[in-house]
């Protein structure tokens, strides 16, 4: 009997003599891009609710005088109407000033001043419970105006399909990322075992069922990439950082509007990582397993 | 005629160890390793499979210990039929043997330790319940010294004894073993048979593949013998 206790510890699956490393590199790096993609997505989802929801609690009402009235009156009168109905915060009639304002950077000085500027009028709606543009088109017909509203639905569609459109965008990004993640682990399970064709036999001769040796593979491989997916979360968690950091609550642009608990929410990305590594590894394992009878 | 089997064993168990039934194993279309094998190795037996090189005793291993599977015929062990077993099934059938290979198949990165220790290990038993018995094992093999040592460290005949304690230490019901005291000296060839006969004599069935016709004879073990695939003495 030896005195010291022998080692019982031991792996059973001997480490690579190589090939991990780029393993560990590709899996952070994918780990990163995913991150991106869902910071990204996050970002872009917060821009467009954020501008969709200033369109929506706003709305724009076009005045058209009626015969012996000014535009101004028509405008004043409306702003008066809408100011009373359920749902409207407060109601202005734009002066011309104003209108030109907005056009100028459009139509330039030279056309200004003979153009027919419209009379509008700017509607700011209730945040909790806005009027809709069917209650402020009817309140303006009941007071015999005649003016059209734009709600700006068109605008806040278009900004809420967008947002739509980069979610599934970032959705498929990720999905893809964690698709070559699990194909890079496949190909290195498939490596390992054809390397390791002996040990796995010596191991089903001494009694390890195959779901006991595709568990050496999903340990391995899920432990590294937990490890890899640490070290792309965070790369990326600090890359965010910097980015609120410097860039305030507007990132680099107000298009991707960032807050401090983006990166929290990377957190979860390596035990992500582990999972897919885990699953790939567990269905090539048994299925070289089933191959090898 | 078939020959009976000459065993000092007395009368068998109730359930056979290992039972064929017109057996016939080929590489390929052509080559028939084995042909029409009818054997039948009772409970707590105990056999030498002898023969020439070719003869087929290694290809009969592997069907014993299911890594092969019979081209026709049905194999039996420990009383159910193994001849189509599902992989799932092949653990159970392998934790109750303990096999010897040629080549040893002793895993180069464990310690001599860890590789005795991992049949037991597979069965799920934790360290503190198998430590003892993987360091009696060890110091019977003669390698009590040597128990942190890595297989490349070792000489043949410590490899040889190192796959014998591997396959003996979970105490299985049947031993295969595939020229066992190839590599070691005369007089540890003679301790090995004696583990083996202290194993058969707690009822492990015992069969021993071997050139060695000197030893199978002074064992006083069954002889079954193989010549070109075919059993020509020790037939059921």
């Amino acid at each position: 009997m030896s005195g010291a206790a022998p080692r019982i510890t031991a792996r059973l699956l001997p480490e690579d003599a190589g090939g991990r490393g780029w393993l560990i590199g590709l899996i952070a790096v994918l780990c990163f891009l995913a991150c991106l993609a869902a910071v990204g997505a996050m970002a872009a989802d917060r821009a467009a609710h954020g501008w969709a929801r200033q369109l929506g609690a706003e709305a724009t009402v076009q005045v058209r005088p009626r015969v012996g009235e000014t535009g101004a009156e028509a405008a004043a009168r409306a702003a008066e109407t809408l100011a009373g109905v359920t749902g409207v915060s407060e109601a202005e009639a734009m002066d011309r000033k104003t209108a030109e304002e907005l056009l100028r950077p459009w139509v330039g000085d030279a056309v200004l001043p003979d153009l027919p500027v419209p009379f509008l009028v700017t509607v700011r709606l209730d945040a909790d419970a806005p009027a809709s543009a069917v209650t402020l088109s009817r309140a303006l017909a009941e007071a015999g105006l005649d003016a059209s509203v734009d709600d700006h639905s068109l605008w806040r569609g278009e900004v809420e399909r967008s947002a739509g459109l980069i979610t599934i965008l970032a959705v498929i990004a990720f999905l893809l990322t964690a698709g070559a993640a699990g194909a890079a682990v496949a190909y290195a399970v498939q490596a390992g075992m054809a390397a390791q064709t002996a040990l796995i036999q010596t191991l089903s001769l001494n009694g390890a069922s195959d779901s006991r040796i595709a568990w050496l593979y999903q340990r391995r491989y899920g432990l590294m990439a937990a490890g890899a997916g640490a070290v792309g979360t965070l790369a990326a968690m600090v890359l965010v950082a910097a980015l609120r950091l410097l860039g305030g609550t507007e990132g680099l642009t107000p298009a991707l509007p960032m807050v401090w608990m983006d990166a929290l929410m990377l957190s979860p990305c390596p035990l992500l990582a582990a999972t897919v590594a885990l699953v790939a590894a567990r269905f090539t394992a048994l299925a070289g397993m089933k191959r090898r009878h | 005629m078939p020959v009976q089997p000459r065993t000092s064993q007395p009368a068998p168990a109730a359930a056979d160890a290992v039972r064929l039934e017109g057996v016939s194993f080929g590489y390929g279309e052509t080559h028939r390793a084995l042909r029409d094998i009818n054997l039948t190795l009772p409970a707590g037996s105990f056999h030498f499979l002898t023969g020439p090189s070719g003869a087929g005793k290694t290809t009969l291993l592997k069907l014993l210990t299911l890594v092969e599977q019979p081209t026709t015929g049905r194999l039996h062990l420990f009383g159910q039929d193994a001849s189509r077993s599902p992989r799932a099934r092949l653990p159970g059938f392998r934790r109750r043997m303990g096999m010897v290979f040629q080549d040893f198949r002793l895993l180069d990165h464990l310690s001599a330790f860890d590789n005795v220790a991992l049949p037991l290990r597979l069965a799920g038993r934790k360290p503190d319940s198998y430590r003892d018995d993987v360091e009696e094992m060890l110091a019977w093999v003669g390698l009590g010294g040597r128990m942190d040592d890595r297989p490349p460290t070792l000489s043949g005949g410590e490899k040889q004894r190192l796959a014998i304690a591997r396959a003996v230490v979970n105490r299985p019901e049947l031993i295969l073993a595939d020229e066992p005291t190839g590599s070691v000296d005369a007089a540890m060839g003679e301790r090995l048979l004696k583990l083996f006969q202290s194993m058969n004599r707690l009822g492990t069935t015992v069969l021993i593949a071997s050139h060695d016709d000197a030893l199978a004879e002074r064992s006083g073990a069954g002889l079954l013998r193989l010549e070109a695939g075919r059993l020509v003495e020790g037939a059921a």
